[in-house]
């Protein structure tokens, strides 16, 4: 019985987004660093943007969670406003391929050498006729601290 | 006639066989695809199970046995969910008296803080119940929200529903399966005096 509903349903799965890798990070004790994430989503879908335009969606997030910087701020990709048959209104989102820039402070007593600057990208994609979980991608980037 | 006419006759042939083969195995998907009600001979039982609603009573797909069900796995953040969600409650309203019943299951991860306020401000008239990974297994990994399943009397799905559908395929459906009369335990169509 199992079979047949998961044939009706095996084309619906939740689209991976998926993230470049990053090159090592220099990072001078006292300044500023930046890590870029390059991420990608399958064609025919989109994310909130980080602004989405209603208050009952889920918001494209980068969360630092560890390593030896100190978030400064995230500049997240301006969302397109689009259309869909599910929205009266266009909505804020993103889709294919886009950057998330985040500039560091480099703490002026953080150790010297390389360690991992480790964060979670969260977001939530839908197409044009259904919508899918939440999903959180990892991101580490290698920070050699100077 | 020659022997190549020949050959290439049969090859003809053989291609207008596999062109039919082929429609009729698609004509027989049609039903699944276009969201029509499946034949009874081809239903199969809903997967039973135990969900919670907001007051804590735990409610089973067993319970309704007898009454014509639509079951939408749903979220809050659901776009598209929230597009069917009207139609739903007046299918509430509408079919309620002739043995019909809407049960929402959320996959909300953030469980009744955000179904309860979400559900109060939409006046929502039909059950919720907080839906879990388990469940949505037992009903071939629903990931793509909404996914809708109309059961008929028999706790059998008639029809599955994956994204935003029409209004009409639901009320199609709801209207055929609320028009069969209910099979009795020796599997006797009765009559339908509803």
């Amino acid at each position: 019985m199992l079979l047949s509903i998961a044939l009706v349903l095996s084309a619906q799965t939740t689209p991976n987004l998926t993230v470049d890798s990053v090159a090592t990070v220099k990072a001078a004790k006292g300044g500023t660093a930046t890590i870029t994430i390059e991420a990608h989503l399958p064609r025919g879908f989109h994310a909130n943007s980080n602004k989405p335009t209603e208050a009952y969606l889920i918001p494209l997030t980068l969360k630092w969670n560890s390593g030896p910087l100190t978030t400064e701020s995230v500049e997240y990709p301006k969302g397109s406003m689009e259309k869909y048959s599910f929205s009266d209104k266009p909505l804020s989102v993103v889709t294919g391929d886009f950057s998330i820039k985040t500039t560091f402070k480099v703490p002026a007593d953080a150790a010297n050498g390389p360690a991992s600057e480790v964060g979670a990208l969260k977001y939530q994609a839908c197409n044009d006729r259904a919508c899918f979980p939440p999903k959180t991608v990892p991101v580490s980037v290698t920070v050699s601290v100077e | 006639m020659s022997k190549r006419v020949w050959i290439r006759a049969l090859q003809i042939g053989v291609v207008a066989a596999s062109l039919g083969v082929l429609a009729w195995t698609m004509h027989d998907r049609e039903p699944e695809t276009r969201h029509v009600v499946k034949a009874d001979s081809k239903r199969q039982q809903a997967p039973e199970f135990a969900l919670k609603d907001a007051g804590g009573k735990l409610v089973h797909l067993s319970d309704f046995k007898g009454k014509v069900v639509l079951l939408d796995f749903w979220a809050t953040w659901c776009g598209p969910c929230n597009i069917e969600i009207p139609w739903f409650m007046e299918f509430e309203r509408k079919y309620k008296d002739r043995g019909f019943e809407v049960l929402g299951v959320s996959m909300d991860d953030d469980g009744w803080k955000v179904i309860t306020p979400f559900v109060e401000h939409r006046k929502i008239n039909y059950r919720i119940v907080l839906g879990d990974d388990k469940t949505g297994d037992l009903y071939g990994s629903v990931e793509a929200l909404p996914t809708t399943f109309v059961i008929d009397r028999e706790g059998r799905i008639a029809s599955v529903h994956v994204g935003l559908s029409g209004r009409k395929d639901f009320e199609d459906a709801i209207e055929k399966l609320l028009d069969d009369a209910p099979v009795d335990s020796v599997g006797v169509k009765r009559a339908n005096h509803s």
